[in-house]
């Protein structure tokens, strides 16, 4: 029941928010309904429900070892729109939040998802509802960025439905009584029928891998974080593509069972480093900072599938990442957007000295980039650490070099942008930034609640969650 | 039944090949129209005894892809004042050549692959693979949002062919939920080609080009 709940609440939200009549007093609804999900989502991390083995939703291992990271960057994020739709007052604000909520709501359900067509139908319902929060800013800009995301992730979620479909035939194929529950697909086991087990998987991961943003199917996702608001981008770099990751290891787990899960592993091995590669290659040429998160993104969604290739180990680690991912990102795009709406400019050619300008945000946007870039005592080393030896115990010897080389390209190209920005003298029009942007406690303490979030997760893991990420990562990949 | 369900997939395989030649956007936006509204009615043809949900899902079908996003497309076509594909980055009769092609493949791969016996004698999937083939055309091929939105649309027709294959083994709720997602997923899509008319004053997306590397 508690974990319908997680789904009703943020929904029931929503509404209400759709008929709040006070343009001034809506955002608060934002936070309570985010700290009503985190407080039942940590309740139920703590105790977990027990599971109906043929329920489409339930909160299941895999949703326990993810879903609080994405309840805690909504809640701070939340945190942070009250005072940035304060200072947007210009923009009528009812359908970003209604949508906003909804996105959780719908992000609850996903992650529980356990029916492959209910996972499709959320997927899908998130993407719609991401529309309106992108081109919240209105500018042509930003239609053309939703144009873009609209195009290219319809496309790919329409070949993630083909791959469904596919993944349903096989199962009628195999004799299949027609029940699409991930537990009754992995309980046919080698009885679904392989030729088109394997079609299901091209399509399932090309069409969730674009909404995950993997290379080469990754192309609309600068384009969306460049233009969207600063909290839309955290919510998407870490919410929306924790659900495209978690679906593709619930189809994994099938084809896994299936047999033919070797090939699985290695077309994950080889779209991460191909998306490792070209983060990396783009985070040295790329002169805008907010365009510079979403190459980071890809690049973490790389090491995101690396580990999932890589055994029982590398699935955990991978999970692990998932919550040093969000939280982390989250930090970073919060501070960047500080960052972007006190100069009024986003590229490396007309922002620098913002150390002077916004200090405090400048010195949040330095910490997490230290974090993202696996600096330890952070949560990303150890996370990164762990991918790393689940990739050289599974003897993928050559995909951890490529993996290590990729992680220090990011780590030049990121560091060369943020300084580039951060250091210097400030502009000579920038004398009197106070009137785009205040450092209040409003806009600086969500980045660093989820920064601290991070480097707690680094220093001392809680044992809850390590034991939430071994369990779903044996649920997951079953011995033999 | 087989033969009236077939008859059906002919003719919105011949849409596809239609739709790849036509170079003005009304005959495009009927073509697509056409196809929907014959898609529509299959589940009727291949449920021996229809329900009222089977029904409604037709209904809706028919209404949605037939009647409520050809107007919506159209209104945005009149809005812009356009009404030709000029210079598309596939010509008209390489992409006829490339759909032609295509349906070719489809018919011969559909073989190759595992078919229950009950599907084998359908053009389900040979008319699925072909539609989908279609819509990749136009939606690379073509530089008009309308048009791409017409290949998105036929893309998911094909999708929706091959979806008919587990109609008796889905959930019809889930199928519904499937069907609504897809038409708001259209209806947004009409409503941001709307508003890039608007900001842009024109519907060529080669002018989207201010984000890049």
């Amino acid at each position: 029941m508690s974990a319908a709940l997680l789904i009703l609440i943020p929904l029931a939200g929503a509404l209400v928010a759709a008929a709040w009549p006070d343009e001034r007093t809506r955002p608060w609804l934002l936070p309570v309904t985010g700290g009503l999900h985190t407080a039942l989502v940590l309740r139920l991390l703590l105790r977990p429900p027990p599971l109906a083995p043929d329920a489409w939703f339930g909160f299941d291992p895999l949703a326990r070892a993810v879903l609080p990271a994405v309840s805690l960057l909504f809640l701070c994020c939340a945190l942070y729109a009250v005072s940035y739709l304060r200072i947007r007052t210009e923009r009528p604000n009812r359908v970003f939040v209604a949508s906003l909520l909804a996105i959780l709501g719908l992000l609850s359900a996903g992650h529980q998802a356990r029916h492959l067509g209910v996972l499709w139908v959320t997927t899908e319902a998130i993407t719609l509802a991401t529309v309106p929060l992108l081109h919240f800013n209105g500018t042509a800009r930003a239609f053309e960025a939703t144009w873009k995301y609209l195009l290219v992730g319809g496309t790919g979620i329409a070949l993630s439905l083909l791959g469904s479909f596919c993944l349903g035939y096989a199962s009628l194929r195999g004799g299949g009584g027609g029940d699409l529950t991930f537990a009754a697909l992995a309980a046919q086991g080698a009885a679904l029928s392989r030729p088109w087990v394997l079609i299901a998987w091209v399509f399932l991961l090309v069409g969730y891998g674009t909404k995950m943003g993997l290379a080469p199917m990754h192309t609309w996702k600068p384009d969306a974080y460049g233009e969207a608001p600063a909290i839309v981008g955290a919510l998407l770099a870490g919410g929306v593509t924790t659900v495209a990751f978690t679906a593709l290891l619930r189809v994994r787990a099938v084809v896994a069972a299936a047999g033919a899960g070797a090939m699985a592993d290695r077309t994950l091995l080889v779209l991460g480093l191909f998306s490792l590669g070209v983060a990396a290659l783009f985070l040295l040429a790329t002169r805008d900072f907010k365009r510079m998160l979403a190459y980071s993104s890809i690049e973490h969604m790389g090491i995101l599938v690396l580990g999932a290739a890589c055994g029982g180990a590398g699935l955990g680690a991978a999970l692990f990442h998932v919550w040093n991912n969000s939280l982390t990102k989250g930090a970073l795009f919060l501070s960047a957007g500080n960052i972007r709406r006190a100069a009024g400019a986003r590229t490396a050619d007309e922002v620098r000295g913002m150390a002077a300008v916004t200090p405090q945000s400048a010195a949040l946007f330095v910490a997490g980039l230290f974090a993202i870039t696996a600096c330890p005592p952070f949560g990303p080393f150890f996370s990164v650490l762990r991918v790393l030896r689940a990739a050289l115990g599974t003897g993928h010897y050559t995909a951890a070099g490529i993996f290590l080389a990729c992680l220090l390209l990011a780590f030049v190209g990121l560091t060369r942008l943020v300084f580039a920005i951060i250091d210097g003298r400030p502009r000579a029009g920038l004398r009197a930034p106070e009137r785009r942007l205040r450092e209040t406690a409003g806009v600086i303490l969500p980045p660093l609640l989820l920064l601290g979030l991070s480097l707690w997760l680094g220093l001392a893991t809680p044992a809850v969650l390590g034991d939430a990420w071994t369990a779903a990562a044996g649920v997951l990949t079953p011995a033999p | 039944m087989t033969g009236a369900v077939n008859v059906l997939i002919g003719l919105a395989m011949g849409l596809n090949l239609l739709a790849l030649a036509s170079s003005r956007l009304p005959s495009l936006i009927r073509t697509v129209a056409v196809q929907g509204v014959a898609l529509g009615l299959m589940p009727l043809l291949l449920e021996a005894r229809p329900g009222w949900m089977v029904g409604a899902v037709a209904l809706a079908t028919v209404a949605g892809k037939g009647f409520v996003i050809p107007a919506l497309l159209g209104r945005a076509m009149r809005a812009a004042n356009i009404d030709r594909e000029m210079q598309p980055f596939i010509g008209f009769v390489p992409s006829l050549l490339l759909g032609a092609g295509g349906t070719i493949a489809g018919v011969a791969g559909a073989r190759l692959l595992p078919l229950l016996p009950e599907h084998a004698g359908t053009l389900l999937v040979p008319g699925a693979l072909a539609s989908i083939f279609t819509g990749f055309v136009l939606l690379v091929g073509r530089v008009k949002a309308i048009s791409q939105v017409c290949g998105y649309l036929i893309l998911e027709n094909g999708i929706y062919l091959f979806g008919l294959l587990l109609l008796r083994s889905t959930p019809l709720l889930v199928e519904s939920g499937i069907l609504l997602d897809l038409t708001v997923g259209v209806f947004v899509i009409g409503i941001i080609v709307d508003r890039i008319q608007r900001a842009f004053d024109s519907l060529d997306t080669r002018k989207l080009t201010a984000l890049h590397e």
